[in-house]
């Protein structure tokens, strides 16, 4: 790999690696088969991936900055840039979305001043579709990290937001 | 707890929990995770307090469980052993229900189910419960899922050890080709040649994995399961494993599911302390051990290939076939791959005998099949029934029927895969073929019910556009069609469609549907192609800028049904 993608020790990254570090020391031995648990452990330790984890996952794990980068943009879960305090996951599941999914989806776009996928300037929420998060039977449905919020209606999403 | 060193063991173990059993204690089961949503953890907080608020722990118990079913009337309770059913309970009513019922056994109306004005107590009453039978649910909402005890009571392991005590590897796959089980994960094929194909396989290292991806849209069945009876699906993997020769494990679970990963991950924790996890299980040569990996977000990742992929740590891309993960699949080892309630059924077979097993559903397709009812229906829900049940029972005498003055207008079987089931079919018996037949597929059983407001062709777009998304863009025919099926179908639903869209579509949709790499763009063209098939009208009145909702569904030109 190469020694320039590696963090420099004179913290010219503003990101504290101690996390992601100690995260990477669980996995001395790793296999190909660690990345994802270790990226998902990195996602929820720094609500995102660092750049300067990817290259510290790299150094530990040998496995090839392009293959990270690779499976880091496949799957949803994982974001590159930060991401807010609270992630929003508003379900557009088939029940929700003949419920009125997309009634509840322009409301928080609006309340929120941001699209989906994105994050408020305060890094306090990030708003994302999610397509069923298995409750259809509360449609619609959003979940505000583990928390569940069902039978909403638009002006019930937005209130919903206060509590955080 | 100590190691249990062989079937004896665990048959003791039993025989003093039922001792200490009481039954005289009066059980209040409430459903702590899907209800949770609805506040179900305060209400089971309220209970505990008022519990030790009135020292009343030697008489009743609370406990929180999986499942009830009747999600509809979220946060459910049942109270044992009388069998009363309350629905919608907030923290307020719990003083109400130590006073009233528990202690004095009377019932407080509005708890309970009430249908067209008539209040129903009792749980055997309960039209929605009534007609359905819970073989796979059958510890689902009635046992705490955090326990192993409880879970034992009720004969778990005993399969297991019946299987390694009493029946070789052999005699296991015999049985469970003779009972006629299919897999629950969508394709249907079935279960017992699969596990003999991995158990003829050559290689001394095997794996099992269980697929808990779930990611159709409106399905639940799984987490349910998951959640509710996370060690039914343990001993359905430990008998497969048991039968194919595998000692490792692995479930792979969605990312959006965190009760059924807390669940699990005590399940599997509880079976190591017992030993009915690890080495030498309860005294035999047989050793198995499981692993949790949770999905990162992708629906492709529950197609077979692609989730052996994700495993391994790479994107979740299907890959061709053959070889089928039978003969290679896991770091190239044999691997059988099996739906989550797949494996809640075998520990059923194995202790009642397939001949028990195969005397339920129909013809081709044995046991039941558990549906997620959710849309335009009354008692959404979790329901199992019997393969071969009409589409009607289920959705009008279970389900209650549709919701206001509307009407019936098509059920949505089988989520981005299936098809729209119209008015027309809903005496319809439902098996695999004969849901296939009239252009939908079973799926793994989201079944979503549609009054006559809904736009069919909107319905069409809204897959069309998951399909896209999720599309893993390995593949041309899935990349590129998908995304022009999906231009076409949102040109119409904006009223700029044009004559020829609607022969373009189908062009496309055969294409995609032969030429795709996997099962997401062989079946992408799906729901398109039945909504053209039943609703062709609607169609053409977007194309006629004509206002689609208008539209009666059409159908003079149905193909009949084999039924
Ligand atoms: C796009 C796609 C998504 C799938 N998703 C799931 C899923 O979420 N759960 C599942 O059990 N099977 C899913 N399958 C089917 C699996 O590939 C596989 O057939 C199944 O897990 C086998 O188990 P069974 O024989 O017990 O049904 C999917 C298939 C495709 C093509
Ligand atoms: S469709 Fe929204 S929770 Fe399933």
């Amino acid at each position: 790999m190469h020694k320039s993608v590696t963090v420099n020790k004179e913290g010219t990254s503003d990101v504290d690696l101690a996390k992601c570090r100690a995260i990477l020391s669980k996995y001395n031995r790793s296999t190909p088969s660690d990345l994802i648990p270790i990226l998902q452990q990195i996602q929820d330790a720094y609500g995102y991936v660092p750049q300067t984890a990817l290259s510290e996952i790299t150094a530990g794990t040998r496995i090839p900055l392009s293959k990270i980068y690779g499976v880091v943009t496949f799957y949803s879960q994982f974001s590159l840039v930060p991401r807010g305090k609270h992630t929003i996951k508003v379900c557009t599941g088939t029940a929700c979305h003949i419920k009125g999914a997309t009634d509840i989806k322009k409301k928080l776009t609006e309340a929120l001043q941001i699209h989906e996928g994105e994050t408020t300037k305060d890094f306090k929420f990030t708003y994302e579709p999610v397509a069923c998060v298995g409750t259809c039977f509360l449609a619609p449905v959003m979940m505000i990290d583990n928390r569940y919020y069902g039978k909403l209606t638009a002006d019930k999403a937005e209130a919903t937001l206060k509590n955080y | 707890m100590k190691h249990l060193k062989s079937p004896e063991d665990l048959h003791k173990l039993r025989k003093s929990l039922e001792s200490k059993h009481r039954p005289d204690k009066v059980r209040i089961l409430i459903c702590t995770t899907g209800c949770r949503a609805l506040g179900a953890e305060e209400v089971y907080k309220a209970f505990k307090a008022e519990i030790a608020k009135q020292s009343l722990a030697d008489k009743v118990e609370i406990v929180d469980t999986g499942c009830q079913g009747l999600c509809a009337r979220a946060p459910v309770l049942t109270i044992e052993p009388m069998g009363i059913f309350y629905g919608r309970v907030l923290e307020t009513d719990v003083p109400d229900i130590i006073a009233k019922t528990v202690l004095k056994g009377e019932i407080i109306e509005r708890l309970c189910y009430a249908e067209a004005g008539k209040r129903t107590p009792y749980i055997k009453d309960v039209p929605f419960y009534n007609k359905q039978k819970k073989i796979v649910l059958r510890n689902c909402g009635s046992i705490n899922p955090k326990s192993i005890e409880e879970y034992i009571l009720r004969d778990g392991y005993a399969a297991i050890s019946k299987a390694l005590s009493t029946m070789t590897p052999d005699i296991v796959v015999a049985e469970m080709k003779n009972s006629g089980l299919r897999g629950r994960g969508g394709a249907g094929f079935p279960t017992g040649n699969k596990w003999e194909f991995v158990k003829n396989a050559t290689g001394d290292i095997k794996y099992l994995i269980c697929n808990g991806d779930e990611g159709d849209p409106g399905a639940f069945m799984d987490r349910a399961v998951l959640e509710g009876d996370p060690h039914s699906v343990l001993e359905g993997m430990l008998i497969g494993a048991y039968a194919i020769g595998a000692r490792k494990g692995i479930i792979y679970v969605r990312a959006e599911y965190p009760i059924a990963v807390e669940h699990l991950t005590i399940a599997i924790e509880q079976a190591k302390q017992l030993g009915l996890l690890g080495e030498n299980i309860l005294g035999s040569k047989f050793s198995f051990d499981v692993d949790i990996k949770m999905g990162a977000g992708a629906f492709v990742c529950g197609e077979e290939t692609a989730l052996i992929a994700s495993i391994e740590g790479k994107r979740g891309m299907p890959r061709p076939r053959p070889p089928f993960p039978a003969t290679s699949g896991l770091w190239g080892k044999p691997t059988n791959i099996n739906n989550v309630e797949t494996l809640a059924n075998v520990p059923i077979v194995i202790l009642q005998g397939s001949e028990y097993y195969k005397s339920i559903g129909t013809g081709s397709s044995k046991g039941t099949k558990i549906f997620a009812l959710a849309g335009n229906v009354k008692n959404t829900g979790l329901v199992e029934v019997p393969m071969g049940t009409t589409l009607r029972e289920i959705v009008f005498d279970i389900g209650g029927g549709i919701p206001g003055k509307k009407q019936f207008k098509a059920a949505q079987m089988g989520g981005p895969s299936g098809g729209c089931v119209p008015a027309q079919h809903l005496d319809l018996p439902i098996d695999y073929e004969t849901v296939k037949e009239v252009g939908a597929i079973m799926g793994s059983g989201g079944l979503i019910v549609m009054d006559d407001t809904a736009s069919m062709v909107e319905i069409a777009r809204y897959f069309m556009e998951f399909c896209q998304d999720e599309s893993c863009g390995k593949c041309v025919p899935c990349r590129v069609g998908t995304k022009r099926m999906l231009d076409i179908l949102t040109r119409i639903t904006e009223g700029k469609g044009e004559k020829e869209d609607l022969g373009l579509l189908k062009e496309l949709a055969e294409v995609t549907k032969t030429a795709s790499l996997c099962g997401l763009g062989q079946t992408a063209a799906n729901p398109v192609l039945s909504t053209i098939r039943y609703y062709l009208n609607e169609y053409e009145a977007l194309i006629n800028k004509k206002d689609a909702q208008a539209a009666p569904a059409q159908s003079a030109q149905l193909p009949q049904s084999a039924k």
